[in-house]
């Protein structure tokens, strides 16, 4: 059976998933990656990514599309990844970005410093044979994830991914390098 | 747990930076007040700057890097990314810049050009660079170089879309005018444009350019910036359209809006209410030749 699978479009590397997840589903006919900017455009979909991008803007332009709430009633599994991640929390030290409050954690925006400081790291991620390739522009850091949050990746700077019911969130982006392992763990985690 | 083969400055940290910004609007600002409300407005960034372009050209004289205190203030007071502009040619500038901690580098013609022959070797730096293009050659060669994204570049501080819409729809047109070519066609085509010929072949098969490209240089109102989203930029860059408007907050958060919803005309209507006068703007046809800022660096 296809999968559906959405991408949140408000701003950020919308492309990016979009080709990923169409990769990574290649092999399954009938399934669809479609672009989300309204809350109609979620409806009857398995699966969400919220892109990296800035999460002021993209925060902010939740709220201007109406998107929050339905949003936080999402039944299908998240894939979030950088802005994404700050997005799932449910702390952030910003005023100005309101979280979906989807994963018990709290998460500091720009761990990493300034942009210069933005790197490629080879990473233990739990579940996957191999270390993964991650690289992180701009990244958070989840400071403090509460026990029923499960814990995938830890650098010294932090925890850089967790799974949490059907959802996965990472600092750093999956969608850019070519390395599809976290789509197909996240897609095989919703049975999908 | 292992962390090994950390590398910094990579082309894919470059790239992967500016593809973050698509879909946004990034602002000028000339103090940290503005860089907040920008910020407050949805900018995806802000760019640091010691004047506005509409001053630089009411000002004269040679125009430089900004004063590094009031890019150290304006990186201070935002979350979101702060870029700033070096003059082209001037590495220096550059290095200094790429100290105080910006996130991107615009190498811009805003700025009086510091080298007439060369641009700054951008494949040296860890910071990502952001270069000025009028058309697909101007475009591939500063890739070639090591820009990281390209913005049309417009004609800076006039508040008239009209230059920014010719070199978007040279670049566009020109990446269409690849399509089907034979490689023999297309090694002919580098040739004429002055441009490598791996990256024309590489732009045929993508069917457009390898790097972001942001629209600049003239873009005042919600309409002029979802202008040029429909003509095909990722993004754009609103530099005296913003705070040389009768109300900057209004504008900034109606342009961010439009370019949001770029292709839906009601949501750019409905933003586009009460905004109050943009900026005056200027015909550039009426611009002194030495007044042109489009042609510095080719």
């Amino acid at each position: 059976m296809g999968v559906k699978v959405g991408v949140l479009a408000l701003q950020g590397d919308v492309a990016e998933h979009v080709a990923a997840f169409r990769e990574a589903l290649a092999e399954r006919p009938g399934s669809s990656v479609t672009a989300v900017r309204m809350p109609a455009d979620l409806s009857d979909l398995d699966a969400l990514a919220i892109p990296g991008g800035e999460s002021t803007t993209i925060s902010r332009l939740i709220g201007k599309n109406g998107l929050y709430e339905p949003l936080v009633e999402f039944e299908g599994g998240i894939f979030a990844t950088c802005a994404g991640m700050v997005l799932m929390a449910d702390r952030v030290d910003d005023p100005r970005v309101r979280t979906l409050s989807l994963i018990p954690m709290h998460v500091a925006r720009n761990a990493f410093g300034r942009q210069v400081d933005s790197r490629e790291a080879t990473i233990e991620v739990a579940g996957l044979d191999e270390p993964f390739r991650a690289v992180f522009i701009r990244a958070p850091v989840a400071t403090d994830v509460d026990p029923q949050v499960q814990v995938l990746a830890r650098i010294p700077e932090g925890i850089v991914a967790v799974r949490h019911g059907p959802h996965m969130a990472f600092a750093f982006h999956p969608e850019l390098g070519g390395d599809l392992r976290l789509h197909r763990m996240f897609l095989a985690g919703l049975g999908l | 747990m292992k962390l090994e083969e950390l590398r910094f400055g990579t082309e894919l940290i470059k790239r992967g930076f500016a593809s973050m910004q698509k879909g946004g609007v990034i602002m000028d600002v000339v103090n940290a007040e503005q860089a907040q409300i920008a910020e407050e407005a949805g900018a995806v960034a802000v760019m640091a700057l010691e004047r506005v372009p509409a001053d630089i050209r009411a000002a004269g004289g040679v125009a430089r890097m900004a004063d590094p205190q009031k890019i150290a203030e304006i990186i201070d007071a935002v979350s979101i990314p702060v870029m700033g502009k070096a003059r082209i040619g001037h590495f220096v500038e550059a290095q200094v810049l790429e100290a105080l901690g910006v996130d991107m580098i615009d190498e811009s013609e805003v700025l009086t050009p510091a080298d007439e022959q060369f641009h700054i070797d951008k494949k040296q730096f860890s910071v990502p660079f952001v270069c000025g293009a009028r058309n697909l050659g101007e475009a591939l060669r500063r890739i070639d170089e090591g820009a990281a994204m390209i913005r049309t570049k417009g004609e800076a501080g006039t508040g008239n879309v009209v230059e920014a819409v010719r070199h978007m729809r040279s670049i566009m047109g020109g990446i269409r005018a690849l399509k089907g070519l034979s490689s023999q066609e297309l090694a002919d085509c580098a040739r004429d444009i002055e441009a490598p010929v791996e990256l024309v072949v590489e732009c045929a098969n993508l069917g457009r350019l390898p790097v972001v490209n942001f629209s600049a240089g003239g873009i005042a109102t919600p309409a002029d910036a979802a202008l040029m989203m429909q003509l095909g930029a990722d993004g754009v860059f609103v530099g005296s359209g913003i705070f040389k408007a009768a109300n900057p907050e209004a504008m900034a958060r109606a342009i961010v809006e439009a370019v949001n919803h770029y292709d839906d005309p009601k949501v750019i209507a409905e933003v586009s209410k009460g905004l109050g006068d943009a900026m005056k703007g200027l015909d550039v046809h009426l611009l002194r030749e030495d007044e042109v800022l489009q042609t510095r660096g080719r």
